[in-house]
């Protein structure tokens, strides 16, 4: 989320390695269709769906387990879909831009939903069991400053934000997603039993995500990022 | 559902069938759950088993969250992949080797140890290190009476079982993806394997073992995290010295070798004081309980570890 409208304007020349440009930007223009709203009502529709069918009971033994875990992978899907804006743009020259606000957003409100389920159902409300885990638990305590993280992001993903405080420092404010992202992912690592594939595979994709823009960073040429800058 | 009896047994092990349908009724609850849920593949038979003074009189989790909710990443590490998977694993004929510090080693054929035990019915609580935990109408005998026919020596110190290793009937280990080092293995220390409230389990809810539970034969330490109940059993070796156990060997710093359960003594990464009692409060409602010492067996079992760390033997 680290990109600037501004460099949208640029409108970076066909990008380098782009596979087919007139595919890319034929499936741009449709997706120009699409109103952003629709990404919000599909993208409720698992938090709706799996809370429907815990209250049926229909969730198996352990249903607040089920909808805990649910909620928790599908704000991580959400996190790795808002990451892979920028490199589509960059790699096949895709431009999902206009929905990266609702993707990022879903996220912070799936963690959200994730969050109240443990708090609510998981511990009941139990403050002093609720603050033991956070001070002694490291995947709780990585759980929560990813939540934490996300909320100032949630709180700017608005366009009166980016205007007051300028693309430059709103950008660098919602460079946060990536700690978010690095610490969601090794909180999945840290709750279960062995190393199943999983949260492995979650790890892997975040992990990957992340060093693209690392590389990204280190291999530009130091005038192409003070024209950037 | 096809009902068939198992050849092993004689008409006259089985219980009488007004027995039988009065015991069912007085199973209240889990009477629904018989009509369709016994677990595909799974040949349930009837099995005899006299009542224990063991068994808890709480209530019992029921036979669909039993036998749908397993931990026996042999078949798969979701909770509910053992019961979809276990199916095709063939349990008969079965044979446990009993070996190492013994008078009598050899291969022992399932049934003819059923010839020679007392089934009991013991209702145990089942407490799992994740954090859940069950009430559990086990089928089984007392591991004593077994390890005892195969005569230990003097120098036995431990008791080391063994899962069988058959990836063409269990999907798990036939994965590319290695999530635990087959074959599982577990062990007890002696007095803890011949003490009375130790089982083997065939069975449950008064049929034979589902697949997904550990059949034909399976190990139930009811004061001990769910793990240590090593399923489907085809090794029994008295060794001297303290056998390597899997999840010990998996995360040595997580998984003890006495795994017993202990409210005070958490799980590195969760805390082990309080446990969710598997249908219990109902839907997405949970009620916790407070988890006991020695999951409440403390009065059979605590004089086995007087004068030990169990901070440090966790």
């Amino acid at each position: 989320m680290a990109d600037t409208a501004k460099r949208l304007s640029n409108a970076p020349a066909p990008p380098r390695g782009a596979a087919a440009p007139g595919t890319a930007k034929r499936l741009t223009s449709a997706l120009q269709r699409v109103p952003v709203w629709l990404v919000y009502a599909v993208g409720f529709i698992p938090a709706v769906a799996y809370f429907a069918l815990g209250v049926m009971d229909e969730l198996g033994a352990d249903p607040m387990k089920v909808l805990e875990r649910e909620l928790g992978e599908w704000a991580l899907i959400f996190l790795i879909a808002g990451l892979c804006v920028t490199p589509l743009r960059q790699l096949l020259g895709l431009s999902l831009l206009r929905f990266r606000r609702a993707l990022g957003l879903l996220a912070f409100w799936y963690v959200t939903l994730h969050l109240v389920t443990y708090l609510v159902l998981d511990q009941g409300l139990d403050w002093a069991a609720i603050w033991a885990d956070i001070v002694k638990r490291p995947y709780i305590t990585i759980g929560m400053a990813s939540f934490v993280l996300l909320v100032p992001l949630a709180l700017t993903s608005n366009n009166a934000s980016i205007r007051r405080l300028g693309a430059q420092a709103w950008n660098r404010l919602h460079t946060l997603v990536y700690l978010a992202a690095a610490g969601g992912a090794l909180h999945y690592l840290l709750v279960v039993k062995s190393w199943p594939l999983e949260p492995l595979i979650y790890a892997a994709i975040i992990a990957t995500l992340l060093a693209w823009r690392g590389w990204r960073r280190i291999a530009k040429p130091a005038g192409a990022r003070a024209a950037r800058a | 559902m096809l009902i068939r009896h198992a050849p092993d047994l004689k008409p006259s092990e089985i219980t009488p069938k007004d027995i039988y349908l009065n015991r069912r009724t007085l199973l209240a609850g889990a009477a629904a759950g018989f009509a369709g849920i016994a677990a595909p593949g799974a040949l349930a038979a009837p099995l005899a088993a006299a009542p224990s003074p063991f068994s808890t009189d709480e209530k019992k989790t029921s036979l669909r969250d039993v036998t749908t909710y397993n931990n026996f990443y042999e078949f798969g590490t979701d909770k509910d992949d053992p019961h979809k998977n276990a199916g095709p694993l063939t349990t008969k004929p079965w044979t446990v080797k009993i070996d190492g510090l013994v008078g009598k080693p050899g291969d022992y054929g399932l049934e003819d140890i059923l010839k020679t035990v007392t089934l009991e019915e013991r209702i145990y609580r089942m407490r799992c290190v994740e954090g859940w935990s069950m009430v559990i109408p086990w089928v089984g005998f007392s591991l004593a009476e077994l390890i005892k026919r195969a005569e230990p020596q003097g120098s036995a110190k431990y008791v080391a079982f063994e899962t069988l290793v058959r990836p063409s009937e269990m999907s798990g280990q036939a994965s590319l993806y290695k999530i635990l080092d087959w074959p599982y293995r577990e062990g007890l220390r002696l007095d803890e394997a011949m003490n009375p409230l130790t089982i083997l389990a065939v069975g449950l809810y008064g049929e034979t073992l589902p697949n997904q539970n550990g059949a034909p034969l399976r190990l139930v330490v009811p004061w001990k995290y769910g793990f240590k109940g090593i399923k489907s059993i085809v090794r029994i070796s008295l060794t001297e010295k303290e056998p390597p156990s899997t999840w010990n060997l998996s995360q040595p710093s997580e998984y003890g070798f006495y795994a017993n359960v202990n409210p005070a003594v958490d799980h590195p990464r969760w805390s082990q004081a309080t446990e969710r009692r598997i249908g219990e409060g109902g839907g997405l409602f949970v009620k916790r309980r407070p988890t006991l010492l020695f999951n409440g067996y403390a009065e059979q079992v605590a004089s086995l570890y007087s004068g030990m760390d169990l901070k440090k033997f966790y």
